[in-house]
């Protein structure tokens, strides 16, 4: 039998695999019918590549860093329908675009806040409100959210912001002017202060 | 435990699912299966009971929409001589005659024969993709290898 498994394994060997227009048909046919319940897409940033996702609520994660561990915990947290749909994600891609050429300063893009509960969420929706180019700090935003002794939960919060630039973390500073910690890393925080004219 | 997002199923088994679909159906038909097979398996994802054995599960389905496909054209089908898919895409998919005996086979022998033989799966996988027992499994292997080599030669 040999001879004809020779065979099989070489011919299939010139199989093609499948085009790459295919598995975007794919994607835009799975997104018409209402399958994807979260679409991602790569974005290049000055701070790095970011992986965002969506869903059909709105914007529901920014991401530092590879795409499989964010990936996986979309598949974790939100549904296992995870696809690479860049189509669906063309206006966070665009406000994210502007944003870093300096050409925008609020982002309008419905949010997603589903990967933030409770006291989490509303620090972050705290944050979400301090202008572009102003800061505040984490008693600021604790005491926004409800509780204003809460600093250290808040600075958490802040660590674990699902849709960091967005919103915008890099704002909130330690009371007395240091920077405090970013999770995407500190250099990441410089240069979005940076950009927006808080550091020089 | 959580299935995998189904990105990381369609990177890790289009090409195993589109090749089996090209030998099962022709090139030409093979777009249309992969799509159909990929929508249903993301319809059906969330149900899903066990996230092990993703690759026979999705190659069944695949295996489904290869016989729908080949009823339809049965159905649509007009006398002619030459095979349309010989026609419209010359040599894509490398040894046309091979797979032309290789599609003439029942299904269940196709399926193994292609799934054994060309992707190496294991029998305990085969087995779970055509919803059979190991032993019957390995027969349709033999049996299928055995029928194709007779045709072939």
């Amino acid at each position: 039998m040999t001879d004809m498994q020779t065979a099989l394994r070489g011919a299939a060997g010139t199989l093609p695999g499948p085009p790459p227009e295919l598995e975007r048909r794919l994607a835009r046919r799975a997104t018409e019918e209402g399958l994807v319940d979260v679409a991602y897409a790569a974005v290049d940033s000055p701070v790095g590549r970011l992986t965002v996702a969506g869903t059909k609520r709105g914007l529901v994660l920014v991401g530092y860093g590879p795409h499989e561990p964010l990936v996986e915990r979309l598949a974790e947290r939100l549904s296992p329908r995870v696809l690479e749909a860049p189509a669906r994600l063309d206006d966070a891609r665009r406000e994210l675009d502007e944003y870093f050429e300096g050409r925008r300063r609020d982002f309008e893009l419905p949010l997603d806040w589903s990967l933030a509960r409770g006291f989490s969420q509303r620090v972050l929706r705290a944050t979400a409100a301090i202008p572009f180019g102003e800061v505040s700090t984490y008693a600021g935003v604790a005491a926004r959210a409800g509780s204003p002794r809460a600093v250290r939960a808040a600075g958490n919060a802040l660590g674990s912001n699902p849709l960091p630039v967005v919103v915008p973390c890099h704002r909130v500073l330690r009371t007395g002017g240091g920077l405090g910690g970013y999770t995407g890393g500190l250099d990441k925080k410089e240069y979005l202060l940076r950009l927006e004219g808080v550091l020089l | 435990m959580t299935p995998p997002p189904f990105q990381a199923l369609l990177d890790a088994h289009s090409v195993d699912v589109y090749r089996f679909l090209v030998a099962s159906v022709g090139p030409v038909d093979a777009d249309d299966c992969f799509q159909d097979t990929w929508i249903a398996a993301l319809r059906a994802y969330p149900r899903l009971k066990s996230a092990d054995n993703l690759r026979a599960w999705l190659l069944r389905i695949a295996q489904r929409k290869a016989i729908d496909s080949q009823r339809a054209r049965a159905r649509r089908a007009v006398p002619s001589d030459s095979l349309p898919e010989a026609a419209a895409a010359p040599a894509a998919d490398g040894e046309p005659e091979l797979w032309a005996a290789l599609r003439r086979l029942p299904h269940k022998q196709r399926a193994a024969v292609f799934c054994r033989l060309v992707i190496g799966m294991p029998y305990a996988e085969l087995a779970e993709l055509l919803d059979c027992s190991q032993a019957a499994a390995r027969r349709s292997a033999h049996e299928g290898l055995k029928k194709l080599r007779e045709e072939w030669t």
